[in-house]
């Protein structure tokens, strides 16, 4: 830590140290479940002793009934309060009208791989009765579960770039305080910035750039993994610097005195320590990704859930809110499920370097 | 005159050059496409050289035509693949294209015109074909009615007397001034049609909507009534907001404003001007030069599916309504899409009135896109600003030319002749120019081939020799 050169990426450190020990108060909602899941693997190897009875049982209050109890809840609550405030496409829709629209949903989506399938057949017998010439994409409406996969995938390319480009930079930036100075301010700066405003630069800068008229990625697609990969740059590699620079110092001593060459270095020494801090970052990442993606898909009418979400909005029938309302739920799923995913990868990670 | 023809013909020669160049690095085989017309006519209904094309469309009903042309499938019978996209608003819309996102799509008829003069993003577009007349409509707020309803001149049924002049809106103006507040109205885009008819409304009714200026992108210079502009479909939660007192958009929206009770539509465009032309399909110009075969084929679909729509006195817009409520088209509810598809249109609650030719997609020649309507258009940029210099008449046939490309519907329209799919009668026997027209609502005759008198006539608005600074109309 000391030597850091600026008292700003410090805080960052400060920041990403807590996310990897699980105790910081940021994401309270991984905080309480962390802790549930401690005390489920450690509680079996424990006798059960009758006076250990009860407080097995409080923990599995603690894990299964409190937040059983409020999402039930959240549930009523909101049965019965959304009644009450009334738009002018009806008033807000309950858990069941938002839950029978997930069902329609997924109906829709059985109704368009039918078409798909009728179309593939009549296209089929075109073929074979010489009528037409190459096989056609099915062109169909893309369904809410087609979307899902949209999004996905272009925040799966947006990470992608932004961890390759991330990674390198902070470990220069860990490893030497001078390009540290240099960058820091430039990260500081760009940090803060809203993919909203991004948007605009990165249009049109694809635009100019992929010129083809059947370009392998289509444009939208790109235009929406950019403006992840720009805003979840940050979190990767400011953690990667701080992980970096915190180094043990006598680690760097002791690969003085064995003479390890700069590659041998950062392989054998910088890497392993700083690798659950880059997990750590990338985590963040692909958290800031994930949110970033649906207010790009929004605006820049690309495709994927946050279009769903507009398209709806556009729509304004009386099923609107309530299909709305699903996605948000789907959407904050998907992104507690990523967040999940990445922390099994972190704690991987940690748990290898300590073997 | 002769200053601004010769612009023209540098950016013609350029757009040659490009394409040219396109042609060569494809590594195309068929030779030498570019002259023109008289080449494409020839090979206008060869065969499709893109079959897999995306088309954007804007959640409105009068993007029918397209959503027909897919459903009912006469796009795979012209051996397409089409995709259709709803866009945000017509800027995305718009920039998609030029872009080459989308192939072609439901457009504005002002945006092509803007385009090719560069104003906004400058790009070649062409509109060989009009999707549509009529089908917009003015809606005012509930509380703005409130205040107009009790000194409307009613007729024998005692509903208020039609067409609903804007001078009625003086009085809520007024009042609107002396608490310092302006009023505001929405219209989807600078230059869409909604834009000049909400203007022709109100400058019909003594009310100035304001000019544009070289400094005044907004156009609100010298205005009593303020425009912004707002997506279709967000109009009726803008209103409903409170953020502006009326607005200029077409359907579903002025439907929608009166089952969700939150407004009263006031009049249609039918009734500011008979039979006014609406939509175009507009594509890139490159695109329908290097594609012949694909954009001919693209034309047949979409006549099929206008005549599809207005077959029969329309039986078959029942069927059309469902298809567009579904919600990867229009999506609004299907009774609020019917309250304007089905030959009826609701005004304050309870006034529900015929209005039979409220949209037209294939009658009256709906589809020939006339250079008189393209001129029109270009009159309407000038009168309020948005051309701040003078134009000869030459000009404005000249640019008219450029954009609007009846040659393109005719090989296209006159190929279904042939094979008796429409009748040879659905097509119109003109040189391009409607004969002068006078079904405007405040009695003004419009000849296509004179705008610059045209421009002379109206009392409000920039007229030959006339410009427009911050500080008023010179």
């Amino acid at each position: 830590m000391a030597t850091l050169p600026t008292g700003s990426l410090a805080r960052d450190a400060g920041q990403g140290a807590a996310a990897i020990s699980n105790t910081g108060g940021s994401e309270i909602k991984n905080v309480t479940i962390d802790v549930s899941d401690n005390t489920a693997t450690a509680s079996p190897a424990q006798p059960a002793l009758p006076g250990q009875i009860g407080a097995k049982l409080g923990e599995w209050g603690k894990a299964l009934l409190a937040p059983l109890v409020g999402i039930l809840a959240f549930l009523a609550l909101w049965a019965v309060l959304a009644p009450q405030v009334d738009t002018s496409l009806g008033s807000l829709p309950g858990p069941v009208e938002v839950f029978e629209q997930g069902g329609a949903l997924f109906e829709e989506w059985q109704a368009s791989r039918e078409a798909e399938a009728e179309f593939d057949a009549a296209q089929q017998a075109r073929i074979d009765a010489g009528t037409q010439a190459e096989i056609f994409q099915y062109s169909g409406p893309p369904t809410f579960l087609g979307q899902i996969g949209t999004s996905l995938k272009t925040v799966a390319l947006g990470f992608f770039l932004s961890t390759l480009i991330a990674v390198p930079i902070g470990l220069v930036c860990g490893l030497s305080p001078l390009v540290n100075a240099a960058i820091n301010p430039l990260v500081q700066i760009m940090k803060p910035v809203s993919p909203l405003a991004w948007l605009p630069i990165v249009t049109m800068v694809v635009s100019a750039t992929i010129t083809g008229t059947d370009p392998m990625l289509p444009k939208s697609f790109v235009i929406s993994a950019i403006v992840v990969m720009l805003c979840a740059l940050w979190p990767t590699l400011i953690n990667t610097a701080v992980g970096t620079a915190s180094i043990d110092k006598d680690l760097l001593n002791v690969g003085r005195v064995l003479k390890l060459g700069w590659f041998a270095k950062l392989t054998k020494l910088v890497l392993p320590s700083s690798l659950p801090y880059i997990f750590t970052g990338m985590r963040l990442s692909l958290g800031v990704g994930w949110m970033v993606l649906i207010a790009a898909e929004m605006l820049a009418q690309n495709p994927g859930l946050g279009k769903f979400v507009w398209d709806e909005f556009q729509n304004g029938s009386s099923q609107s809110l309530a299909r709305i309302m699903f996605a948000v739920i789907v959407i904050g799923l998907i992104g507690f499920l990523l967040d999940r995913l990445m922390l099994a990868i972190e704690k991987l990670v940690s748990h290898n370097r300590t073997v | 005159m002769s200053k601004t023809g010769n612009r023209f013909n540098i950016s013609k020669r350029r757009m040659l050059t490009l394409m040219l160049a396109s042609v060569a690095l494809a590594g195309c085989g068929k030779s030498g496409k570019p002259e023109g017309e008289s080449v494409q006519a020839a090979a206008a209904n060869g065969a499709v050289e893109k079959p897999n094309l995306k088309l954007g469309f804007i959640k409105l009903t009068d993007m029918a035509p397209l959503a027909i042309a897919k459903e009912k499938g006469f796009f795979a019978e012209e051996g397409l693949n089409v995709t259709l996209e709803p866009q945000a608003n017509w800027k995305v819309l718009l920039d998609g294209v030029i872009g080459g996102q989308l192939d072609g799509a439901h457009m504005l008829a002002g945006q092509p015109l803007a385009a090719t003069l560069g104003m906004g993003t400058k790009a070649d577009l062409i509109a060989p074909l009009s999707l549509d007349l009529n089908g917009n409509a003015i809606t005012i707020s509930n509380k703005v009615w409130q205040q107009i309803a009790p000194s409307l001149p009613k007729g024998a049924d005692g509903k208020p007397l039609h067409p609903i002049p804007a001078s009625a809106l003086a009085p809520v103006i007024a009042s609107y001034k002396a608490q310092g507040k302006s009023f505001k109205m929405g219209m989807v885009f600078p230059v869409s049609t909604h834009n000049y008819y909400l203007r022709y409304w109100l400058a019909a009714g003594g009310l100035n909507p304001g000019f544009y200026t070289p400094g005044d992108v907004a156009g609100t210079t010298d205005a009593q009534v303020q425009l912004s502009v707002t997506p279709p479909p967000q109009m009726p939660a803008t209103l409903e907001a409170g953020t502006i007192d009326g607005y200029c958009v077409g359907e579903p929206w002025n439907q929608a404003a009166v089952q969700k009770k939150i407004g009263v539509p006031v009049i249609t465009d039918d009734q500011i001007w008979h039979n006014n032309p609406e939509k175009v399909f507009g594509l890139r110009k490159d695109f329908a030069d290097k594609y012949p075969g694909t954009t001919a084929a693209v034309l047949r679909a979409i006549i099929k599916a206008q005549q599809w729509l207005d077959a029969e006195d329309g039986k078959n817009r029942t069927e059309a309504v469902k298809i567009l409520a579904q919600p990867n088209y229009v999506g609004a509810d299907a009774q609020v899409i019917a309250a304007s598809m089905t030959g009826k249109f609701t005004f304050a609650p309870g006034d529900t009135r015929e209005a039979k030719g409220f949209n037209i997609f294939f009658d009256n020649y709906a589809g020939y896109p006339y250079y008189s309507d393209a001129v029109w258009f270009l009159t309407q940029m000038r009168r309020w600003g948005q051309l701040p210099a003078d134009h000869p008449d030459q000009w404005y046939f000249d640019t008219a030319k450029a954009v609007y490309r009846p040659d393109l519907y005719m090989g296209a329209a006159k190929a279904l002749v042939e094979k008796g799919t429409i009748p040879a009668t659905a097509l119109p026997e003109t040189d391009g120019y409607k004969a002068p027209d006078s079904g405007f609502l405040d009695g003004i005759t419009y000849d296509g081939k004179r705008p610059n008198e045209y421009l002379g006539k109206f009392k409000i608005g920039l007229k030959q020799g006339q410009s427009v600074t911050a500080s008023g109309v010179k």
